[in-house]
């Protein structure tokens, strides 16, 4: 299964659980900050992606959105 | 790629106010979930309790109204018996739930009402900035208790769905956690529960919910979350802890 | 019947569609009177709640929903619901509270006193708000009172209390109701029923901008110019030539009415102002009454409280002696005569 998410960089307040979750460790923390002075988090598309939506699970501000197919 | 993750068509798109890693924003978004995949969003009436969610209807799409602190159950009383056709759920927090609103509560669940209660335990009394909740764990720092919660002075965290399960008129009491994937699964699958409850006219249904409060235990979200199976399911573990419908499953 | 059964049939009546209460002396009639006939009536609603605190946040649920709904007690239990009765008239949800009140403070005594005035009148809970307070002083006024209670409720969407005592709670007298009850219980359309055809609402009054509070408490306060414009109520008695004016409500008024009758035979020019909205209080009838009178005498079983109401309205304009008995203690007609008359020759009216 390939899989993609889109991070919504704004929304993001960089609490870091999707990248604690994430099972590919594709997930990272920008170094440049959003508009809301977090540092948010950004997906690392290798191809590795299954889309299993763990990190939108576990996301606290609904700012991942899972694609799959 | 077919989109397979989305925000429920119930909760409103705006930010929340709510601190890195909180558990509220994921238990509004579960709660919004099911009441989409429930078909409930023009039936619900919510009531939202003092506390960090006292802005809760700034994001839950449905028809709320603000109550006194402590007071949910009783509000959500008033409100089933002049309006049995609402489904009513209170969303409360630990004070509110099992401090101020003890008596409340239990009388709601020992007259049966069929009204839902979400109870978010956090341990500790997060918008007024950390001081001592009635569910603070023994030896845990808050601004209050300063020197840790000693037993003498401030007795034990109170344990209110092993409390309530005692009461006739409850008739699903389950405690949940949202610090993992398979936790925020199971709360999902309780919150249904809970208000399949209330459909069926079964009694009172509560879930309560360990949660992350990072910024007032003063650790780091992830931190956080792993506090809860460390420390907290120590003291509250988690379970059905009473089901009097035929099935034990949630379905 | 008694006062408090009459209470309880003018509201089911008035198409009230819940009762929470809690049983305490002197009002617990009214409770059994719900209990018995208004919890089979189809669509509606008695509890017997845990506590005071918790039946008037049940009537602020079922007000969220927009039925009728009352809660009843006595004094102490007022106290209890004074938060409850802030976030009603917070949240501009109408209810009827019903205060059968008793000597205080503390757990007092369980007779009749009028020592809540200021606990009615003044929104004992906090912030700026008020509610409107009717005093009746007669079995009848009570049931009359008590319909009017839910029509002003609903009207203005503010709670309202009927301020009454363990006096006119227990005595019997005939009453005759005036209206039927309606076929189909009210549902106000403003009512939070859920989002059914139309976006969803909240109801709240808590803000993090003062600003939007402000504008809450003005907007409110203009509502109540709207009730003291158009629902001050009050009855003069015997006033028109009088030299002292007996200012008393409630059970108070009713002797004082006995009192006024017997120094009357006398030859006193006593008359009587009985204010039956105690918010809106009449102050405009007592100043009119003083550009004629310039004693009156104010009487209440109290330590004084609707006084201070009497002396705002004559702003120095007249004298004002204060007679007043609290704790339960009933005076009686010809200890008020007494008191009217030696207050009378004291003052030289009788020249």
């Amino acid at each position: 299964m390939k899989g993609s998410i889109e991070i919504s960089r704004d929304l993001c307040k960089g609490c870091e659980l999707c990248i604690s979750f994430c099972p590919k460790g594709i997930i990272a923390l920008s170094d440049k900050l959003n508009m809301n002075g977090y540092l948010p988090a950004v997906f690392n598309d290798n191809g590795e992606c299954t889309g299993c939506a763990i990190c939108a699970l576990v996301c606290p501000e609904v700012a991942i959105e899972v694609y799959r197919g | 790629m077919k989109k397979v993750f989305t925000r429920p068509k119930s909760l409103k798109r705006n930010t929340f106010h709510y601190c890195p890693g909180c558990g509220h924003s994921i238990i509004h978004r579960l709660i919004c979930e099911v009441i989409d995949e429930m078909n409930l969003q023009d039936k619900v009436i919510g009531i939202p309790p003092p506390g960090c969610s006292v802005f809760a209807y700034y994001y839950f799409d449905v028809d709320m109204a603000e109550s006194a602190h402590g007071r949910g159950a009783a509000v959500a009383t008033g409100i089933k018996r002049a309006f049995p056709e609402a489904v009513v759920f209170t969303y409360q927090g630990d004070g509110d739930l099992a401090g101020i609103g003890t008596a409340e509560t239990i009388h709601a669940a020992n007259r049966g009402e069929n009204v839902t209660s979400i109870f978010i335990n956090n341990a500790v009394y997060g918008m007024t900035g950390g001081q001592m909740a009635p569910t603070t764990l023994s030896g845990q720092k808050t601004t209050t208790t300063p020197y840790g919660r000693d037993a003498i002075l401030e007795g034990h965290p109170i344990k209110m769905s092993e409390i309530l399960a005692l009461v006739e008129g409850a008739a699903y009491i389950e405690r949940v956690a949202v610090n993992s994937p398979a936790n925020i699964r199971k709360t999902k699958k309780a919150i249904h529960k809970a208000f399949q409850v209330q459909l069926g006219k079964l009694g009172f249904a509560m879930v309560e919910i360990l949660s992350p409060c990072p910024t007032n235990w003063k650790m780091s979200p992830y931190e956080a979350w792993q506090w809860i199976d460390k420390e907290m399911t120590k003291v509250f573990p988690l379970g059905v802890i009473k089901d009097i419908t035929e099935r034990g499953d949630a379905d | 019947m008694t006062g408090n059964a009459a209470i309880g049939e003018a509201a089911i009546r008035a198409g009230c569609q819940s009762y929470f209460g809690y049983p305490i002396t002197p009002q617990n009639e009214l409770t059994e009177y719900m209990a018995t006939h208004l919890s089979r009536r189809k669509g509606c609603s008695f509890i017997q709640a845990e506590s005071e605190i918790a039946a008037v946040n049940m009537v602020y649920g079922a007000s969220l929903v927009g039925v009728r709904t009352m809660t009843s007690s006595s004094s102490p239990g007022i106290s209890l619901k004074q938060e409850g009765i802030s976030y009603l008239a917070a949240c501009e949800l109408p209810a009827v509270i019903a205060n059968m009140s008793r000597g205080g403070p503390g757990l007092g005594s369980i007779v009749a006193a009028q020592s809540d005035y200021f606990q009615a009148t003044r929104g004992g809970g906090h912030g700026d708000y008020r509610t409107i307070v009717l005093a009746p002083s007669s079995v009848q006024e009570l049931a009359d009172l008590t319909h009017k209670a839910f029509d002003l409720a609903d009207k203005y969407k503010i709670p309202v209390i009927i301020l009454g005592d363990g006096i006119l709670g227990q005595m019997m007298e005939p009453v005759e109701f005036k209206h039927e009850a309606p076929a189909e219980l009210p549902i106000r359309s403003d009512a939070l029923r859920g989002a059914r055809g139309r976006p969803s609402k909240f109801i709240k009054t808590f803000t993090s901008n003062p600003a939007e509070l402000e504008e809450i408490n003005w907007s409110l306060f203009r509502r109540y110019e709207l009730i003291k414009r158009d629902e001050t109520a009050y009855e003069t008695f015997l006033a028109e030539d009088a030299e002292l004016i007996v200012v008393a409500f409630g059970i108070a008024a009713r002797i004082a009415k006995g009192a006024i009758r017997t120094v009357r035979t006398e030859g006193l020019k006593v008359g009587l102002l009985r204010p039956i909205t105690l918010w809106p209080f009449p102050y405009e009838a007592a100043k009119e009454l003083a550009k004629g009178v310039k004693q009156f005498l104010v009487f209440e079983m109290n330590m004084g409280q609707m006084l201070e109401d009497v002396q705002l309205a004559l702003e120095g304009q007249g004298e004002v002696s204060f007679y007043g008995r609290p704790g339960g203690v009933i005076p009686t007609p010809s200890e008020v005569a007494r008191v009217i008359s030696r207050l009378y020759y004291q003052k030289g009216l009788n020249k």
